[in-house]
């Protein structure tokens, strides 16, 4: 659910209550650390930048919580990657997994051992010194089921939670059940915890929620290159540098540049565009297609640059419900017997004019899509998943063969003679969902199908997704972080959580679900890449000829920064534009930070 | 006709001019408030140009297809290769007034490919002038029949509350005293969301007036029960009484009519807020849905930071507003007006 969930939330309801905030002009501390002595360090290769300013981000709300292991929510967890580091960790840019805590480490020949060896001498943001015991100890408190940390599914490979094993205090030996696939990856995110700080609340069972926004930060340690500074209810969240980070550039200078890194919330996605505009915000990212534009006219002369990075990992689509109803939802079982039919919504899909999505809701910033894997995802998209043009002839044969027909108006009759007609949900607040929605409405109304729009609150609009079943289709959109299929393990086992159109399977309700489900637990644990994306190409063929996600479009990541923001080096993977923050830095012509 | 009657003539005449307008669109609108023209989203309001000639004299309106600028697709341009002239009583789009009579000429249109779009097109490309005169029918139609029903309530209430006083009187005053304290449009959020999801736009609707109407009868009844109370004891009513005439009689023919001003006043004083309630609800997204417009959901597409950045005539259902609630405020005073006593 962790994908669908945040990027729900991410786009979602528009309409929380604003919290008007401000850009606090903050007094310019320029002490520079001193560099430290040649050590274990990781040495950036980016360009060499200089100490001081501060960064304003916006966001959609105040984060929930600062505990790495249990922030679910995008907010959260954007502020909280700024003050944790992962053993191995994925190049947002490159989308390579590369060392990150972890000097180096070595695979057995059967994929199933993990040895990584440990930087020496790194602190946490306290000063304390990090080490296996530390890494034990995470691991520990990230497998615990009490603590539901939404990246313990991951470290459960083959049935079995990770191993890990402690051969020196700067050597771990991490053991898998099973060979699993790009193995590296699991480790991504895994937030290294500081024992000496969490041990007791972990012992006491109050891990969960230790570490809120209201914790004093002197309580507070990570390994990132930032650490909490305050928190002012309902304004602003602000961290200062980490002086004891790991990381440091080509001259030796200890990371990150930026004094402070200042989280404030402004609600609405309009309120945001407006801020980055007038200069109250120092980056933006996930503008949408239609503030980008608004901006991008006024770029020439404005003090910031927008960058266009294409199709992203994102994909919106319509489905239908094909869970198990029971005699409570009735009339939407009696709709079943057209969404069951594959038939139906692959004339659906052919209807729907996706060139018109694309131009008409995200003024051509976005990509029409047939298959669920866009092609921002280079490396694994299907190319040879055909994309038929709109076609109502089409999508006509398709229906009359079905057993379809037309009354003398036009409405489409099924076999029984009952007009087809159904309801499309979608989450209130979000034009681009409304717009798509408005253009199938039109685009079905073509072939004689009634469809009514209705919008509910997203909190609502889930319930009725995953717990009650109480709705006929939905357009929705899903996101991921990582660009590797088993990201979306939740989503195409038919037991998944995130299953979206028959979520929790016990059994494959058809034998393509059983099929993908074989092949997705296949391409886990093949180790060969060139098998595992044949498998995953499978899965896409799979997909895009039973179509229980009708595909729609990709929009682009579409991103700004102000202009003198060195090393800005935006992303198409989350988090698109702070992904390299301890690499941010001020060029001189503008001197950022002063009072 | 006396004095005080004419500006209350003139002011519902002006009303009714503009309601038979809105609940002609069908003939007045020259498109369908649900056709997409996708090649021309957000295009401005089409210019009109006038053709003159001297002799014979002849004035003939006409436009020139738009057609967007390559690479910019809301910049639009003339092409002026070729005129369109306005007809009038021109054959297009079918249609129903009030539900029944189907027809499919239109007041005035032009030639395919050219469109008329007098107050330009929205995302969609759908004729905005079009879809404020069909958005009139929910906004307007909803506002009057929500007041209505509320007025029908707060009198049934209100005047059982004032006539029998007591425990009754004790009952529906704290009652209407919760409803006034209810924060309404959570509760409207929350009854939507429990709701079958396969409303079509006419039962939805008329939810939205049964809705506005049962949480709107709290106030109107409190003046009316004040009205009834004080009227069940002049000496009039309490003669009918001591005659032998019923409670139901005394309230009917008696009791009743002394609040007829109160509620003809109310009424023109209730229906322009209930108009703002369902333009608020639509706002809110929990109105009638695509693509039936209504006035509430015309403004909601113009609050985005980019519509009103970029186009201002997405801004022009909200001056539709002005008119109305000009007249009905006016209206209202007249009335009250018309009650006082001659000094």
């Amino acid at each position: 659910m962790r994908s669908s969930m945040t990027n729900a939330i991410r786009r979602g309801a528009a309409c929380s209550l604003a919290a008007g905030l401000l850009l606090i002009p903050f007094a310019a501390g320029h002490a520079s650390p001193a560099p430290a002595a040649a050590d274990d360090r990781l040495i950036s290769r980016a360009t060499v930048g200089r100490y001081g300013g501060q960064l304003v981000v916006n966001q959609r709300a105040e984060p929930r919580t600062l505990n790495p292991v249990t922030a679910i929510d995008s907010v959260s967890r954007d502020v909280v990657k700024c003050t944790i580091a992962d053993l191995i960790h994925i190049n947002r840019e490159t989308q390579r997994a590369e060392p990150a805590l972890a000097r180096n480490w070595t695979t057995s020949s059967d994929g199933r051992r993990y040895t990584l060896a440990l930087r020496r001498d790194i602190r946490f943001s306290d000063g304390q010194p990090f080490d296996a015991d530390d890494v034990l100890f995470s691991f520990a408190v990230y497998l615990d089921a009490d603590i539901r940390s939404p990246q313990r599914d991951l470290l459960v490979v083959g049935g079995q939670p990770v191993r890990v094993r402690k051969i020196d205090p700067y050597t771990v030996q991490v053991d898998l059940a099973a060979p699993y696939a790009g193995a590296e990856r699991l480790f991504d995110g895994v937030a290294m915890l500081p024992r000496h700080l969490l041990e007791s609340a972990f012992k006491g069972g109050r891990l969960a929620t230790a570490w809120s926004v209201g914790t004093p930060a002197a309580e507070m340690a990570g390994l990132g290159p930032f650490r909490l500074k305050e928190y002012v209810p309902g304004e602003r969240i602000v961290l200062e540098r980490n002086p004891y980070y790991w990381k440091a550039d080509r001259a030796g200078q200890r990371l990150p540049y930026l004094d402070r890194v200042a989280f404030t919330v402004v609600a609405s996605d309009d309120a945001q565009a407006i801020r980055f505009q007038a200069g109250e915000a120092d980056v933006a990212s996930r503008l949408t297609a239609e503030n980008f534009d608004v901006l991008k006219r006024a770029e020439p002369t404005a003090p910031y640059t927008l960058v266009d990075l294409g199709a992203g990992l994102d994909y919106s689509f319509l489905f239908f419900n094909l869970n198990d109803l029971g005699p409570d939802l009735a009339e939407i079982s009696r709709k079943q017997r057209w969404f069951r039919e594959t038939a139906f919504r692959r004339a659906v899909s052919l209807a729907i004019d996706r060139e018109a999505i694309v131009r008409l809701v995200y003024r051509g910033r976005a990509t029409p899509l047939w298959s669920h894997v866009p092609p921002g995802n280079t490396l694994w998209v299907n190319r040879a998943i055909p994309q038929p043009a709109r076609s109502l002839d089409g999508a006509r044969r398709l229906l009359r063969a079905a057993g379809f027909s037309w009354a003398l108006q036009g409405t489409l009759l099924d076999g029984r003679g009952d007009p087809v007609e159904f309801s499309i949900l979608t989450n209130a607040g979000n034009h681009e969902r409304l717009g798509m929605a408005t253009i199938i409405q039109d685009d079905l109304q073509q072939l004689g199908v009634s469809v009514h729009i209705v919008t509910l609150e997203l909190r609502a609009l889930v319930d009725r997704l995953l717990k009650t079943h109480d709705y006929e289709a939905c357009v929705l959109g899903l996101g991921n972080g990582d660009a590797s299929p088993s990201a979306e393990m939740n989503v195409w086992l038919s037991s998944g959580g995130s299953h979206l159109w028959h979520p929790e399977q016990t059994q494959p309700a058809t034998p393509w679900e059983a099929e993908i489900d074989v092949l997705m637990r296949r391409q886990l644990t093949t180790l060969d890449a060139g098998a595992r994306k044949r498998l995953y190409d499978r899965v896409q063929e799979l997909v895009a000829q039973n179509r229980p996600l009708i595909v729609l479009a990709s929009p682009n990541v579409l991103v700004g920064a102000r202009k003198g923001l060195g090393n800005f080096r935006p992303a198409v993977l989350d988090h698109h534009t702070l992904w390299n923050i301890e690499e941010l830095f001020w060029r001189p012509e503008r001197p950022r930070g002063a009072p | 006709m006396t004095v005080a009657s004419r500006p209350i003539a003139v002011r519902l005449g002006l009303l009714s001019a503009l309601y038979a307008a809105v609940l002609l669109a069908g003939p007045i609108a020259p498109d369908a408030p649900g056709s997409q023209h996708r090649d021309l989203p957000f295009a401005p309001p089409t210019r009109l140009h006038v053709e003159a000639t001297l002799r014979p004299l002849h004035l003939r309106p006409f436009v020139y297809r738009m057609v967007a600028r390559p690479g910019r697709p809301d910049e639009y341009e003339e092409d002026l290769g070729r005129r369109y002239p306005v007809h009038f009583l021109i054959h297009g789009a079918r249609y129903t007034v009030a539900g029944m009579i189907g027809a499919d000429r239109h007041l005035f249109g032009v030639d395919a490919p050219a469109t008329i779009f007098l107050f330009g097109s929205d995302q969609f490309g759908r004729d905005l002038f079009s879809r404020v005169l069909f958005g009139g029918q929910i906004s307007l139609v909803a506002g009057a029949l929500g007041a209505g029903l509320a007025l029908m309530v707060a009198v049934a209430l209100g005047a059982l509350a004032g006539f029998y006083g007591g425990w009754v009187d004790e009952a529906i005053m704290r009652t209407a005293e919760l409803v006034l304290a209810l924060p309404w449009l959570y509760l409207l959020l929350a009854i939507r969301s429990l709701l079958p999801l396969h409303l079509d736009p006419a039962r939805a609707f008329l939810l939205i007036v049964t809705v506005l109407g049962i949480v709107g009868w709290a106030r109107p009844a409190r003046l009316i029960r004040g009205v009834v109370r004080s009227g069940r004891r002049r000496e009039h009513v309490v003669a009918a009484r001591a005659s032998g005439a019923t409670d139901l009689y005394l309230l009917w023919r008696h009791v009743l009519p002394q609040t007829s001003g109160l509620l003809v006043t109310q009424l023109a004083v209730l229906i322009p807020q209930y108009i703002l309630a369902e333009i608020t609800l639509s706002f809110l997204g929990l109105g009638v849905g695509e693509p039936a417009p209504s006035w509430g959901a015309l403004l909601a597409a113009a609050q985005r930071y980019e519509v009103l950045s970029s186009y201002w005539w997405m801004l022009l259902p909200g001056f539709a507003l002005v008119p109305v609630f000009l007249l009905y405020h006016a209206l209202a005073n007249a009335l009250h007006r018309a009650q006082e006593p001659l000094a």
